[in-house]
């Protein structure tokens, strides 16, 4: 009996060791799978168990977090959600993230390894540093005059310093509150469907994420190209085009909206906007320089990131005589952000140097200590220094004589351009209005604000969609509350 | 050898031959451990989860510590030589318990169970008290051969009259409280195997026909046999209950080959046992559930149910890891239903990691190690098959629900001893534990020069 009590203990044995070697297996071995399921909340349950990190515009928070006591504890709240939603984007238990919520996440969320006071000392001790903040450069005030500036037209606004890139105000209308979705119950569900369905697209980011035609914004971009090519030498001299201007190799003849183009110079033409002398001008150009100069500008790169991806502004490189005539009117295949076109300004603005538009100012452990700072930006010339001072006189004349005598401010220089740009089947759309500016106070160094406007909303009367009459103003708005803030946005 | 142990040594009557030392002091000492380490746990859970020890901390302790320490005095007065290891493990192990189901408590506001686990424990180590004091000699069990196998019978079939609770006719509800009689028939069935064995060992041995090399019994023998076969089958089909029966059939292999040690019941019980298994996966819808849960423990998520409990237990296993989270950080709730019972490795899983819950594995191979010792010093065929028999049973149940939850075989409902929500578990595990110490006493007792009576 004792030999077959041992052969039984062995067999008890056995169990054990199948128990410890399975236990191992699905602890150890197969314990990564398991915890990347996505069926496996932990996850979830860590991330929301602590308040989400802030985002700060003027060192004051727009972000906050609520503590729900349910399973996922916190939730997303948000101060002035619609005002600041193209900045901040949503941050949602059921829907994910966007915009600076989604690129900032690693940070906000306190997953990120840098926030670990020593390598691996998370993996080890399994906590989780709390939330960092992300500070903007984003100015509340050109924000704020952006945003009630739309009021209640479909449009959006986009501002930068010019010396830096920083990006002073991110503006699209119709706006959302991100703080409806932030929750993961019916309310949330129901914010989803609703904005989804919505015809007007609230969740879209116009300032960023998408692009129109120019329209005679653009001829910022090719008179710029036209001078750095040495096409035009004298900005005063007769440009010897006809009005209406017929498209090489078509019939079809273009015409002006304003009176006096025939023959007109750059610098009467910019001020009157005169479609036939650009459209000749940027054929004068040609492809090969014009697309140079886009490029430049920023045009056609799909990879600019602010940190959040920007849409595609493009400038077709593969077109004839004709199209290119269009294409320098910023018609055609010629799309911009708003975005875009206030680097454009900006570049015109400070001697022609592109900078790289950020929002991120810096980013910090929720004690204030320095995680990341901007730092200096690459930059790019987009024209040579002495076309930057006679595109500054052609933008000062718009704007003291010309088109764009709304966005005039006492005490400052500014220097703008209209645009209204054609779109739709035979371009029977309400047309978009634009305009692009820069503004340097009379005691400044240089100047502190470039922006660009655009409203897409349909006005019972058609002619009142002007660059100079809709888009002037608010772009005026916006560089008021920027040269008003005391010694410009508060530096970090 | 401890202090204590000398004191009480010199004090008795000076014995003729050599004594083997009694290790009471030894049983104190890991005693004081166990309730320190469970104190422990109950702290961490606090600090963990408010930042405070717990209020109750001290009451726990000294509850614990109580209740351990007159166990140890009912053993120093009545079973003195007893295996030193048997009382702190269960001491351990259910105060351990109690800990997790306080734990698990915090997240289930509305139904605390602990209170009534610990009121369980104080009954169980009553029984303990009782049965060392009372059970003065193993054999007189012997007697009650046929009184425990109608009482086992009859405590098995009582639920059927009761309504199905989750899926398993296993529980009756009396007054409030809900008591799983299949525990309580475990131990008398185990001792009806060893008194049956022990009396019938010879006949079962010898009466053979033999094929080839494979001796097989006799009819008249395999009678008993296939009766207890079919009550197994019985009890799976009637109560749906596919563990006890598992836990019943195992045991009398198990005690079937160590009486006889003829390899061929194995075979025959394997047999029969993988008879059974097939029949009842294929005709019974709950038992079939099981198993394909088993073999497709994420078929729920990708049919984008969500996860099944068996899934979420796996994830709370893997979120353990090497060293836990720590008690009381884990999120084994999202188990749900049975989280407290069937389920409670998963958080020791979760919470103390592969250490944590290989050190738990390890105090049950060693509770049922020193059952088998005792089995093997032991001289009478009874004693030695019922210590065989309460160790075997243990280490069964351990691994058929520990086996369950983490997913090495198909999970049926069943407590894990000692650290499960479940009265009448408890009460039977520190039963067993309880009949261990009597067993191991005697053994010691026979070696030591003929105290045994």
């Amino acid at each position: 009996m004792t030999r077959h009590i041992r052969r039984a203990g062995l067999f008890c044995a056995l169990l054990l060791v199948a128990l410890l070697v399975n236990a191992a297996r699905v602890q150890v071995l197969r314990a990564d799978a398991y915890d990347d399921n996505p069926a496996n909340r932990r996850d979830a349950i860590t991330r929301y168990q602590q308040p989400r990190g802030d985002i700060l515009v003027a060192g004051r928070p727009v972000t906050g977090s609520r503590d729900t006591g349910e399973h996922l504890r916190y939730e997303r709240t948000y101060t002035d959600g619609p005002l600041y939603a193209p900045v901040t984007g949503f941050a949602s238990q059921e829907y994910g993230t966007t915009l600076l919520e989604h690129t900032e996440d690693e940070l906000l969320s306190g997953a990120d390894p840098v926030l670990a006071p020593l390598p691996l000392w998370n993996d080890f001790t399994r906590s989780r540093n709390a939330g960092g903040d992300v500070v903007t450069t984003i100015d509340p005030a050109a924000q704020r005059a952006a945003y009630e500036g739309l009021r209640s037209r479909k449009g959006a606004v986009a501002a930068v310093e010019p010396s830096t890139g920083r990006i002073l105000a991110l503006v699209s209308v119709p706006s959302y509150d991100p703080g409806l979705l932030s929750g993961n119950g019916r309310t949330a569900r129901d914010a989803w469907a609703r904005l989804n369905a919505d015809p007007d697209r609230p969740m879209l980011n116009r300032a960023v994420q998408r692009t129109y035609p120019p329209g005679s914004t653009f001829k910022v971009v090719t008179a710029a190209a036209a001078l750095d090519a040495g096409v035009v030498t004298d900005l005063d001299k007769p440009t010897d085009s006809p009005d209406p201007y017929p498209l090489p190799g078509t019939t079809t003849r273009l015409t002006n909206g304003s009176r006096g183009c025939e023959d007109a110079s750059v610098r009467e033409a910019f001020t009157w906007s005169c479609n036939t002398v650009f459209a000749k001008l940027g054929v004068d150009t040609g492809v090969a320089d014009m697309t140079a100069t886009a490029h430049a500008f920023g045009f056609n790169d799909g990879d600019v990131r602010v940190p959040f991806r920007v849409a595609r502004s493009t400038f077709d490189t593969t077109v004839d005589r004709a199209q290119l005539a269009l294409a320098s009117i910023g018609q055609y295949n010629t799309r911009a952000t708003p975005l875009q076109m206030a680097m454009v300004a900006a570049a015109v603005a400070s001697g022609g140097q592109v900078r790289e538009p950020y929002l991120v100012e810096r980013t910090t452990r929720a004690g204030g200590g320095a995680v990341s700072t901007a730092g200096s930006r690459p930059m790019r010339r987009a024209m040579h220094p002495s076309t930057a001072l006679r595109m500054r006189e052609l933008m000062r004349d718009v704007v003291e004589k010309g088109t764009g005598t709304n966005a005039a401010i006492r005490g400052a220089v500014v220097g703008g351009k209209t645009g209204t740009a054609q779109h739709g089947l035979g371009n029977s759309g309400t047309p978009y209005a634009w305009f692009v500016s820069w503004a340097q106070g009379h005691e400044d160094m240089e100047a502190k604000v470039a922006v660009a406007v655009v409203v897409e909303d349909a006005a019972a009367n058609r002619r009142e969609i002007s660059g100079g009459g809709t888009a002037a103003p608010i772009a005026r708005a916006v560089m008021e509350a920027v040269l008003n803030s005391q010694d410009g946005p508060a530096t970090w | 050898m401890s202090k204590a142990g000398i004191t009480l040594a010199t004090a008795d009557p000076p014995a003729p031959t050599v004594r083997l030392p009694r290790r009471r002091g030894i049983e104190l000492t890991l005693i004081v451990l166990a309730v320190l380490l469970s104190v422990y746990g109950y702290c961490a859970v606090g600090l963990a989860r408010n930042g405070s020890v717990p209020p109750g901390a001290a009451g726990y302790g000294a509850g614990l510590g109580v209740l351990a320490l007159v166990a140890h005095l009912a053993v120093r007065w009545r079973a003195s030589h007893a295996d030193p290891l048997l009382l702190p493990i269960g001491v351990l192990l259910n105060g351990l318990g109690l800990v997790l189901i306080y734990r698990l408590d915090l997240e289930t506001p509305g139904a605390p169970a602990a209170p009534t686990q610990l009121v369980w424990s104080t009954l169980g180590v009553a029984l303990f008290i009782v049965v060392v004091l009372v059970l003065r000699d193993h054999r007189v069990l012997q007697r009650y051969t046929y009184v425990s196998v109608a009482a086992a019978l009859i405590l098995l079939t009582v639920p059927i009259l009761f309504p199905a609770v989750n899926g398993a006719r296993i529980w009756i509800r009396v007054a409030g409280f809900s008591i799983q009689p299949g525990e309580f028939a475990k131990v008398l069935l185990a001792v009806f195997f060893a008194a049956y064995l022990a009396a019938n060992r010879g006949a079962l041995t010898y009466a053979d026909h033999r094929i080839r090399w494979l001796h097989l019994p006799t009819g008249r023998v395999l009678g008993p046999i296939v009766a207890v076969w079919l009550v197994s089958v019985g009890v799976l089909v009637l109560e749906r209950d596919l563990g006890t029966s598992l836990l019943f059939f195992g045991l009398f292999v198990v005690l079937l080959y160590v009486a006889t040690g003829r390899t061929g019941w194995i075979a025959v019980g394997l047999l029969l046992a993988s008879l059974g298994a097939v029949a009842v996966g294929r005709l019974e819808p709950h038992v079939h559930g099981r198993i394909e849960t088993w073999l497709h423990p994420f078929a729920s998520i990708e049919a984008g149910e969500g996860p099944n409990q068996l899934a979420q237990s796996l994830f709370a296993f893997a979120e353990g890891g090497m060293l836990g989270t720590g008690l009381g950080l884990g999120h084994s709730v999202l188990i749900g239903f049975a989280v407290k019972s069937d389920f409670i490795l998963a958080t020791a899983g979760e919470e103390l990691g592969l250490a944590g819950l290989s050190a738990i594995f390890l105090l049950y191979g060693l509770l049922v190690e020193r059952g088998y010792r005792a089995g093997l010093a032991l001289r009478d065929p009874f004693g030695r098959l019922l210590a065989v028999g309460l160790a075997s049973l243990v280490a069964l149940q351990v691994f058929v629900i520990a086996g369950g939850v983490t997913g090495l075989i198909p999970l049926t409902g069943m407590a894990m001893p000692f650290l499960a929500q479940g009265g009448s578990s408890v009460v039977t595990n520190w039963t067993i534990v309880a009949l261990l110490v009597r067993l191991s006493d005697s053994a010691r007792r026979q070696g030591d020069g003929g105290a045994a009576r």
